[in-house]
């Protein structure tokens, strides 16, 4: 019976994924939350079947039942996630954080599969994470007064954040991202990204934003914010965090938009950016490897093609219905649990199983959206607009990247891939959502 | 879409039609409408992704996955026996076999398809890597399927039916005798190939034993498939393309050319001669063909017009990809404006620096038979589950016309011609009629010493099929490389080779 359940696990896991999926959009067509329990409690028995029967595939091919262990004690913190946020936040949307849960299984079978150590280090990040930002909702949906008083501050900490990272950073993988602080280190652009949605929404949103005599938007204020983003974005080119750069861009971008409500201004954002996407190709050699990689990577298959080479070959061998946990060959490609965890998933859990990751991802984004959209005050607002703007777009680049849609970028995918700095701030998002979706709740 | 004031400034905001004032709070609506482009620009970038990764999967992957490169191809083998690969009338070309209690790959005919069929045996060769992937998916009935998964028991994956034909291959192989050399016999109409040998050879059922031995002799380089992957001088079966173009410069009519050959043509200091030593007297553009006169080859090149020459030979997939399933050389044609006279002169023969491969010969010759339509050449005829349901068909289809039809059919009765009048009248034959060409390729610096070249066709009322024969240093096309494609011409129709 066991040998069975392993032999067909790459169906029923697939099986699992779409059910989860479906349910994911179900809910949106149900407007009360009681109607919609039934789906949620779904969706989490279809979590808890997806991450036990992953670790089960896993210790039972890898000999390894420890790994039973440790499932163990990741189901306990799912548990202890949901009930913890059904007690002290009755009001925060139960998709988001069905939706945390089950990416963050996921994140911890496909890392385990890949490194062991890696998936223990990254648990540990993510129990601390989540205590953490445990507070967060209530700060956000009772301390608004205090979050906008420093907005120009969060702007300037974040330019010297980043300026900081420039001078004293280390170089990853041709990159200068990481910064070591007592022997911690970290990527500081991930917490930066969490900074600058605020800085935008505290100078976008405030009550002298839009000029009492006149009805127009305060010039000065909009001059201030785009040339704080342009230094953001400016210190991120630098530091050849491409991938960060344009995140950065385009939520400054949209915010502006939505704030200006001038659609001339994205036209204006889309030009501005083939503009400096040309100029950076002109510029930069590490652009032009990366466009040259992208438009045929087995050109040079052996040297700068091989790591989306591999990615590709990984999921074209994968195909739809993987080739199952441990069967396949995903650590050929080169840091494959950060950057091309997309790749290793889609070729042990198949890309069908992958297609559904990407229409979660979507609805969290729709989520995000529709808060914004339904949100009364306007400062958060823009809040929940450049945080589903980040998450959006963020989502996009990694998955566009080793799919080859898009050149690569080295972006992680936001709660599946290894990376502590990664999954802390995009907990600390999604907690900022949680907080906004009580307000919106409550308005 | 309306236009209307806002907000009593000069700003104009463009409006959507379904904008009600009354239904909605107007002033949320309009804080809204900014979220809504932010929607639905990011529904168009997921969608694009999500189209772009399925069409990815179902159609890209499957043409990628097949790479060297890819070592996971042999990951498959965990969960899936190795299908069997099959020729035209369901003999068995290569399967999985015991021996010693140890799964090996047969291959029963040994070093007949060696080439061709390859071997899965010390990385994949041959068809054993173009349909790797074929044969390790199983399409066998889905219950069967998940029931031996369930039991943790491989599937049988699915089986290869080519168009090769074991006869032909033997005759092909056989007229190749000893000498190095590649011989390709395809559908005319419809580019199945029916016959590849390439020779040097060796057995594919030892070849990881003798992986040292068979690849120890670079000049001899055996695991090259010549068919594909030699690239030759052309020699004399290059001047159908010489012809052609001269004929596209000329309205298709060659009747006013004449030319007096003294077994020499000479133009600034470079000098061409015919094949040894002969003198053609006055030739017109048919016998000029016909009895391959370098030296009047050589007058019409020098009055060609080059950049449409390098289109003509660019239409004819000179440097180009080729319409096969297995891996290949591309040809080179190197003229161009530049060139000086001597390598114009060398081109328009056949020598010089262009080099082409044999299978693309014979992609030419069958467009010409074709009148003018190039097929896609193949060796799959269908892919079938171990039970016999089949899975994929492969349906003969056009790659490209590469030439106008009248273009095509002029060729073809200069080809007629070679045969009836000129260097192959060895192949009239009672039971069908064949055309060609026949080509001596000089090689390296050594004078009078070539590789025989002929490729044709026959036709019973139709166009039957395509033959093409190099056979290395063996002398002229007419006294070695015809005789030979005689042969196989004869096989394929039944005929008893009389003189041999």
């Amino acid at each position: 019976m066991s040998d069975a359940v392993v032999g067909l696990s790459r169906y029923l896991l697939t099986i699992f994924a779409i059910f989860y999926t479906f349910h994911c959009y179900v809910v949106f067509i149900f407007k009360s939350e009681e109607e919609r329990t039934p789906f949620y409690v779904i969706q989490n028995i279809l979590m808890v079947m997806t991450h036990v029967l992953g670790f089960y595939v896993l210790s039972e091919r890898s000999g390894n039942t420890d790994l039973l262990f440790i499932c163990a004690f990741q189901e306990v913190m799912f548990f202890a996630v949901l009930i913890l946020y059904r007690m002290l936040y009755p009001e925060a949307s139960r998709l988001i954080t069905n939706n945390i849960c089950f990416l963050l299984s996921i994140s911890f079978v496909i890392l385990t599969r890949l490194s062991y150590s890696r998936s223990i280090r990254q648990f540990v990040v993510v129990v601390i994470s989540l205590i953490l930002t445990l507070v967060i909702p209530f700060v956000i949906s009772r301390l608004e007064y205090l979050l906008k008083k420093y907005t120009l501050y969060y702007g300037v900490a974040g330019v010297l954040i980043l300026l900081a990272m420039m001078t004293l950073g280390t170089v990853t993988n041709g990159s200068k991202i990481t910064l070591s602080i007592g022997g911690v280190t970290f990527q500081p652009s991930e917490f930066v990204k969490v900074l600058f949605v605020f800085f935008l929404a505290g100078m976008l949103s405030d009550e002298s934003f839009i000029d009492e005599e006149t009805g127009r938007p305060d010039r000065n204020r909009i001059i201030a914010t785009v040339l704080i983003s342009a230094l953001h974005i400016l210190i991120l080119v630098m530091c050849k965090d491409l991938g960060a750069a344009m995140i950065f861009f385009v939520v400054a971008l949209f915010t502006i938009y939505a704030a200006l409500k001038k659609p001339l201004i994205l036209a204006g954002g889309a030009a501005a950016f083939g503009l400096s996407a040309f100029a950076g190709y002109r510029l930069f050699s590490h652009v032009r490897v990366r466009v040259a990689a992208w438009r045929d990577p087995f050109a040079d298959i052996e040297g700068k093609g091989y790591q989306l080479s591999q990615s590709l070959f990984a999921i074209g061998t994968g195909s739809w219905a993987g080739m199952g946990l441990l069967m396949g060959s995903p650590d050929k490609i080169p840091v494959v649990e950060a950057d091309f965890i997309f790749s290793a998933i889609s070729e042990e859990m198949g890309c069908l199983f992958a297609l559904c990751l990407i229409l979660i991802c979507l609805s969290n984004f729709l989520m995000f959206m529709n808060i914004s959209m339904s949100i009364g005050d306007e400062y958060f607002r823009v809040i929940s607009l450049g945080l589903a703007v980040n998450y959006g777009f963020q989502v996009f680049l990694t998955i566009g990247g080793v799919t080859k849609f898009i050149p690569l970028t080295g972006v992680t995918l936001p709660l599946l891939s290894f990376g502590g700095t990664s999954v802390m701030s995009t907990l600390i998002m999604f907690a900022i959502i949680q907080g906004l979706y009580i307000i919106k709740k409550g308005s | 879409m309306t236009v209307r004031r806002d907000r009593e400034d000069d700003d104009l905001i463009y409006d959507d039609l379904t904008y009600d004032d009354n239904d909605r709070d107007p002033g949320r609506d309009r804080n809204n409408r900014e979220l809504m482009v932010t929607v639905y620009i990011f529904l168009f970038l997921f969608v694009s992704l999500i189209l772009y990764f399925a069409y990815f999967v179902q159609f890209r992957a499957p043409k990628q996955i097949v790479s060297s490169y890819n070592m996971r191809q042999k990951n498959l083998e965990n969960s899936v026996i190795r299908g069997t690969i099959y020729s035209d009338n369901k003999e068995v070309l290569a399967r999985e076999a015991l021996k010693d209690g140890a799964e090996i790959r047969n291959y029963p005919y040994a070093s007949l398809f060696a080439h061709v069929v390859g071997f899965s045996t010390y990385g994949n060769y041959g068809l054993e890597k173009t349909a790797n992937i074929e044969l390790l998916t199983s399409n066998a009935p889905v219950d069967e399927r998940l029931g031996k998964e369930m039991a943790g028991v491989r599937n049988t994956g699915d089986d290869i039916y080519t168009s090769l034909n074991i006869s032909l291959q033997k005759t092909a192989y056989d007229v190749l005798a000893n000498y190095r050399g590649a011989a390709i016999v395809m559908e005319a109409k419809t580019g199945r190939i029916l016959a590849m040998v390439s020779k040097p050879d060796f057995d594919p059922n030892t070849v990881s034993e003798n992986w040292a031995k068979i690849t120890e002799n670079e000049d001899e380089a055996a695991l090259v498939n010549r068919c594909t992957a030699g690239l030759y001088p052309p020699g004399s079966t290059f001047k159908t393309v010489t012809l052609l173009e001269y004929l596209r410069e000329h309205d298709l009519d060659g009747s006013d050319y004449a030319y007096s050959c003294n077994g020499s043509f000479v133009k600034d200091d470079s000098r061409i001669e015919c094949y040894h030593g002969s003198v053609h007297g006055t030739v017109d553009l048919l016998r000029s063909y016909a009895k391959s006169c370098n030296c009047s080859f050589a007058n019409i090149g020098a009055m060609l017009d080059i950049p449409r020459f390098e289109d003509t030979a660019d239409s004819l997939l000179f440097g180009r990809a080729l319409p096969v399933e297995s891996d290949y050389k591309r040809s080179s044609f190197a003229l161009n404006s530049s060139s000086d006279t001597d390598e114009i002169l060398q081109t328009s023969i056949g020598q010089g620096k262009t080099l082409m491969t044999p299978m693309h010969l014979a992609l030419i010759t069958q467009a010409i038979a074709n009148d003018g339509e190039m097929m896609r050449a193949t060796l799959i005829d269908r892919q079938e589950n171990y039970l016999g349901t089949v899975i994929r068909e492969q349906k003969p289809s056009v790659y490209r016309r590469v030439m106008k039809e009248d273009e095509a059919k002029m060729l073809k009765s200069y080809m007629l011609d070679v045969v009836s009048e000129g260097t192959g009248k060895k192949l009239q034959s009672p039971y069908y009629t064949a055309a060609g060409k026949t080509g001596s390729a000089e090689y390296g610096s050594e004078k009078g010493k070539s590789h025989a070249w002929f490729t044709g066709f026959s036709q019973t009322g139709s166009p039957d099929i395509v033959v093409t024969i190099i056979i290395e240093k063996a002398g002229s096309g007419g006294d070695y490389a015809v005789p030979a494609a005689k042969r196989i011409f004869d096989a394929y129709y039944g005929v008893s080779a009389g003189g041999f």
